[in-house]
């Protein structure tokens, strides 16, 4: 947002007309530690995507195959690599 | 149950008024809890849901915290809703007040004016009204149950103009409307339909195609403006408002303005009343008159948003006003009409001197004496040339 | 039952870039159940984390028709929403089939929005409550709620010379709700997606009132590490200090049992709130805790069927 809008421009009532817009905010400079998949080992569970509190495990759903990170929006939580059952995930510090 | 097609004309106190016109208005939600003296419109809606005259869903909720919160929602759902309350109950409802209207809804509420706790008192004061008067609302006052039926109708239109979108609150007083019974007018049904006309939904929450958030969080970058435009929402409507008051004044022979002057053309001394104590007031106003005495009165029915320029044109010429206020300020400068018509008449040269009286609390009978007595004060004080006692009370033991 | 990668096929109705901590249960929680919705979702939501983090204006993290009005009212407000819906369907003004859920923390469910949820419960209103329990005030700074456990340090029920933290056990919720004789009652986990998944599945589905009470933990108010919250909260489930069950009807299930029960001490080892508790001199309030937990368990089990 450069420019806050004024009044005038304001939609009535506080009301926000554009659903999702949340994804526009980046939220991955809060990470401290970044994840890594190791495709090698993924067996495309999606527990990583189930569990992500921040949707920001990347999938394929077509292809049913996981397919990363969003790191716009990864806080670095690390809740993906606690609950990958092959440890394909690896939490590495940002540098 | 009778079904009335035609206009007709009944006896009915002004509770029945109010579910009568909420019956022919046929809200899509109504969400409301019983409370004295407000009951009594709110048990007649229910018959009229329970025979199948309004095709509203009717939300018996638990509290008046959830009826004003869920009336919340139905509104944002893109339908028009309505409810009811009083005293304790408009108090419970505080904090959605300010919420409705932020929310720029179009809600219309009936509330039977009562005195707020403690002590516990059944009876009509504006005590809940007033309190409530800085929370964003449109607030219509009503002199006796036709006036109750039709600012409901009214306020429906009002509030759903797209260039207000605010919610309106019609009052009338406790037991002194809403319990006596009067004759009342009714409009035929198709009449009301036609009059209110069908809800024009806005950003509603049932637009799946345009998915809308709804009372966001609001800091120190936004919070501001949203205010500002608010504010600006709440003082464009006054011209809404007498549209509307003129439009059904041709459909039924009963014009409605902001204010309503009373024998005030040539008076140099005015009271100023709001609610069914301008009944009283115009007998005292007619006594006076007919002893030669150049008084009238000036009847507030729009008290939000205040209609200054016509207070001001109103009360300008005059020597002398007397405000009666039934609601206390505790701590303040006067009640709330009186501090509200004395800062608008502040810019006025020469302006009129002005002095405020106490009255009506917790339903305590008001007399046309009463209001003869406030008048031979404001002569007096004019006589004088200054005002020597800002407040005081009328009909109190002291 | 959709599989995972089913449920990754339906739209991200809680979009990323919305600000609760990292590693916070409660967005778990809300993308699993909303992902169990076949079909379009209004929702309402309580104050608290969930809905200041989502919506800091001008940004809305929801996908969907989302509302928020108060703190105790979010039962009230969808009750109003599902109301005007009934209403527009009667008159033909609408013809989509719609779910509707509202959220609330503990805070805003065990507390402030008890008595909106038992009137909306009561009136039968077409729609699900969930209660995302993350056991105390989170949004205001971690304050004891009705639903903290025993022994919690919380900001208002500080650890000091005197008083051992929280001095007494939770309410329980699930009960009080099942109470209203509602047809679906749940009790789940943000840490097992296909319990929540399932439960919210019945649960829209349900022609009627329904609740879940998701235990989703705060990394910040019960003192762990982000990364360990799927740990800590499924340690609470084997544990059996928050069974996983169901109410269906007035029928009891239990939809998970512990193939071990692990005593009460693991759950309580791994948040720093509960680190006084270990200290020796204390040793009778993690007694205490267990029997209160046993005693529940077996109750519960009774109800089930699985004593």
């Amino acid at each position: 947002m450069s420019r806050l809008k004024t009044w005038k421009e304001l939609t009535p009532g506080g009301i926000i007309c554009e659903a999702g817009n949340a994804r526009t905010y980046k939220t991955g400079d809060w990470r401290t530690e970044r994840p890594q998949v190791d495709k090698a080992k993924c067996i495309n569970c999606f527990f990583c995507w189930a569990y992500c509190p921040d949707g920001s495990v990347r999938v394929d759903a077509d292809k049913g195959t996981m397919e990363g990170f969003d790191y716009d929006h990864c806080k670095g939580c690390g809740i993906c690599a606690s609950v990958c059952p092959k440890q394909a995930i690896t939490m590495v510090p940002e540098r | 149950m009778k079904v009335m097609q035609e206009r007709v004309s009944m006896g009915l106190n002004g509770n029945a008024a109010a579910a009568h016109a909420m019956r022919q208005i046929n809200p899509h939600v109504v969400a409301a809890y019983p409370i004295t003296p407000q009951t009594d419109c709110v048990e007649r809606f229910a018959e009229f849901v329970s025979e199948g005259l309004v095709d509203t869903e009717f939300v018996t909720v638990e509290s008046e915290h959830s009826a004003l919160s869920a009336c919340i929602g139905a509104a944002a759902s893109g339908g028009r809703v309505m409810t009811a309350t009083s005293s304790q109950g408009l108090a419970l409802m505080w904090e959605m007040l300010y919420i409705a209207a932020s929310m720029r809804l179009p809600i219309v509420m009936m509330v039977v004016n009562r005195a707020l706790s403690g002590n516990i008192n059944i009876h009509c004061d504006h005590s809940d009204t007033m309190g409530a008067r800085d929370a964003g609302w449109i607030q219509l006052f009503s002199e006796n149950a036709q006036e109750v039926y039709d600012n409901m109708i009214q306020a429906v239109r009002i509030a759903e103009d797209m260039r207000v979108r605010l919610p309106v609150m019609v009052t009338q007083d406790g037991f002194i409307i809403s319990h006596a019974v009067e004759r009342v007018e009714l409009l035929g049904d198709e009449e009301v339909k036609t009059f209110v006309g069908p809800y024009k939904a806005l950003y509603s929450l049932l637009d799946l195609q345009h998915p809308v958030t709804y009372g966001p969080l609001d800091l120190f970058d936004y919070y501001f403006e949203h205010k500002r435009s608010q504010i600006e929402a709440i003082d464009n409507c006054l011209p809404v408002i007498e549209e509307v008051g003129k439009e059904f004044g041709k459909l039924s022979g009963r014009f409605y303005g902001l204010l309503e002057e009373y024998r005030l053309a040539d008076a140099e001394y005015a009271v100023v009343v709001l609610g069914s104590t301008c009944g009283t007031a115009k007998e005292a106003v007619d006594r006076l008159r007919d002893r030669g005495k150049k008084v009238g009165l000036l009847k507030i029915r729009c008290f939000r948003p205040f209609p200054k320029e016509q207070i001001i044109r109103a009360l300008a010429p005059l020597k002398g006003v007397a405000v009666l206020d039934r609601s206390v300020t505790f701590g303040g400068f006067g009640g709330p009409v009186f501090t509200e018509i004395r800062s608008a008449l502040y810019d006025v040269s020469p302006r009129p001197l002005i002095i405020d009286f106490y009255y009506g609390l917790g339903g305590r009978d008001i007399y046309v004496e009463d209001i003869e007595k406030a008048f031979a004060r404001i002569e007096d004080v004019v006589r004088v040339g200054w005002v020597d006692k800002h407040i005081d009370y009328l009909g109190l033991r002291e | 039952m959709p599989t995972l990668k089913e449920l990754a096929k339906r739209p991200e109705r809680l979009t990323p870039g919305h600000r609760l901590c990292a590693g916070c249960g409660a967005p778990i929680a809300v993308r699993l159940i909303l992902a169990a919705a076949d079909k379009p979702v209004v929702a309402a939501n309580a104050t608290g984390c969930l809905e200041v983090s989502t919506t800091i204006f001008p940004y809305t993290a929801w996908n969907i028709p989302w509302i928020h009005s108060a703190f105790e009212n979010a039962a009230a407000t969808i009750a109003g929403v599902e109301s005007m819906y009934r209403a527009k369907r009667r008159r033909g003004e609408i013809d989509e089939e719609i779910y509707f859920v509202a959220f609330g923390g503990d805070g805003g469910t065990y507390d402030i929005g008890l008595q909106a949820l038992s009137g909306a419960l009561e009136r039968g209103h077409r729609f699900l409550y969930v209660c995302y329990n993350n056991e105390a005030y989170m949004n205001t700074g971690i304050q004891r709620s009705s639903a903290t456990p025993l022994g919690a340090w919380t900001t208002t029920s500080p650890v000091g010379r005197v008083l051992p933290g929280k001095t007494q056990w939770r309410k329980n919720l699930t009960e009080i709700v099942a109470a209203h004789g509602i047809p679906y009652v749940a009790q789940s986990v943000a840490s097992n997606w296909r319990d929540l998944v399932n439960k919210a599945e019945k649960a829209f589905h349900t022609d009627g009132p329904s609740f879940i009470n998701v235990l989703a933990s705060c990394n910040r108010g019960w003192r762990h590490e982000p990364s360990e919250t799927l740990k800590v909260m499924q340690l609470a489930v084997e544990c059996c200090i928050w069974p996983l069950y169901e109410v269906e009807n007035g029928v009891y299930r239990l939809t998970y049992k512990p193939k071990e029960k692990k005593p009460v001490e693991e759950w309580l080892r791994v948040q720093g709130r509960f680190r006084h508790l270990l200290a020796p001199e204390n040793r009778h309030l993690v007694e205490a805790f267990q029997r209160y937990v046993d005693e529940e368990w077996e109750k519960l089990l009774k109800r089930c069927g699985e004593a």
